[in-house]
């Protein structure tokens, strides 16, 4: 038997690692120059995500989840079984008195529960990471809300008014956070992200998690974040820092 | 026997004449085309917006020849920005005379984007 061939494997290993350098700036260039191309499909090169910096995150403003639910025409949920698509939700260490405040929404999984036990179909990921639920496809049998760790879907339980022209919403369908994917294929930010720059918390970065030169990138690679639930092993393409 | 035939005829003139005003007289277009000729747009538009709507869900694929959000935006009441409301609006004006469920909007916007922000669609 012939001994494994070390050195051809070391130089594939440079020129893959090289390659990866050169193609950097084209990549950066595709994604930030401008939205998607009309007719050009989402990207498997892309992985969308957030980071929520729960220090910046202001305690009882409310401003991503209002601006989520004018952007999809969700309106504000009052009664428990109200669909909600974000919410702000305060954690306290009771040892130490710390607050954390910060908003949760679908975390857009690389391994989605929701995806995974949805009998039709219509809960999938598509190939830049952002988890969706196809109304056209989902028959209303709430199997993703049970599976999502995060509570994140919500049912829509009676007949909707006032939708947006990007955010078809109707009842007898789950819904959950899109990663405002309208916008995201406009090359724009998500809504929520807007909001909170606007009202000056910037607790909230969009961006490519594969392009090792965005913004978010260099910062879940400088600062310690974490995946909520990451035991669950979801690989949550949402991220929290300080919790 | 004549009685009946003239019966008969009278029955079949107003049915003629029933028949003729329910044709649906619908909101113009704001365009001055259409994205395919209006034969086939009569006999395919569900077609298109169904391979559309796959496309663009699932792939991503945005900026398609056939949405429905261009259809509305096109198509809309002048007035109130809608394709739904009355029998002069364009979708509902239609499908009401072709008998056909329309189920597009339980869950789409009937209105332009423009109505959907307090705007006017367009000047009345």
């Amino acid at each position: 038997m012939n001994p494994i061939d070390t050195s051809r494997r070391a130089f594939l290993g440079r020129t893959a690692a090289f390659a990866g350098v050169a193609l950097a700036p084209g990549v950066l260039l595709y994604e930030f120059a401008a939205a998607r191309e009309a007719g050009q499909e989402a990207s498997a090169a892309v992985r969308w995500g957030m980071l929520v910096d729960t220090t910046r995150c202001a305690s009882g403003c409310t401003a991503c989840v209002d601006a989520c639910n004018a952007e999809h025409g969700v309106p504000k949920a009052s009664r428990p079984t109200d669909a909600q698509w974000i919410r702000k939700v305060e954690l306290k260490d009771l040892r130490t008195g710390a607050v954390r405040s910060a908003p949760v929404m679908c975390q857009h999984c690389a391994e989605p529960p929701c995806v995974d036990v949805c009998p039709t179909g219509a809960s999938f990921k598509r190939a830049d990471g952002i988890v969706l639920v196809d109304r056209h496809t989902c028959i209303g049998c709430r199997y993703c809300m049970m599976a999502c760790p995060y509570k994140a879907r919500s049912f829509v339980h009676e007949p909707t008014t006032g939708q947006k022209t990007d955010t078809p919403r109707g009842k007898g369908c789950v819904e959950s956070c899109n990663l405002c994917v309208h916008r995201v294929d406009r090359g724009e930010k998500p809504a929520c992200v807007d909001a909170c720059s606007a009202a000056g918390h910037r607790a909230i970065v969009f961006g490519d998690l594969n392009d090792p030169s965005s913004e978010i990138a260099l910062r879940v690679r400088s600062v310690a974040t974490s995946q909520l639930r990451a035991d669950l092993r979801t690989d949550n393409g949402v991220r929290y820092q300080g919790l | 026997m004549r009685v009946m035939a003239a019966g008969l005829l009278a029955l079949a003139l107003a049915g003629a004449a029933w028949a003729g005003s329910r044709a649906p007289v619908l909101d113009a277009p704001r365009g001055e085309k259409c994205v395919e000729d209006a034969a086939t747009m009569r006999r395919s538009h569900m077609d298109f917006l169904r391979h559309q709507r796959d496309e663009t869900v699932h792939r991503g694929i945005r900026g398609a020849r056939h949405s429905l959000a261009g259809c509305i935006e096109c198509h809309a009441n002048a007035k109130d920005g809608a394709v739904l409301g009355s029998p002069s609006h364009f979708c509902q004006g239609c499908h009401a005379y072709a008998a056909v469920k329309l189920d597009c909007f339980e869950c789409h916007a009937s209105r332009t984007r423009a109505a959907q922000a307090g705007r006017q669609a367009r000047s009345p």
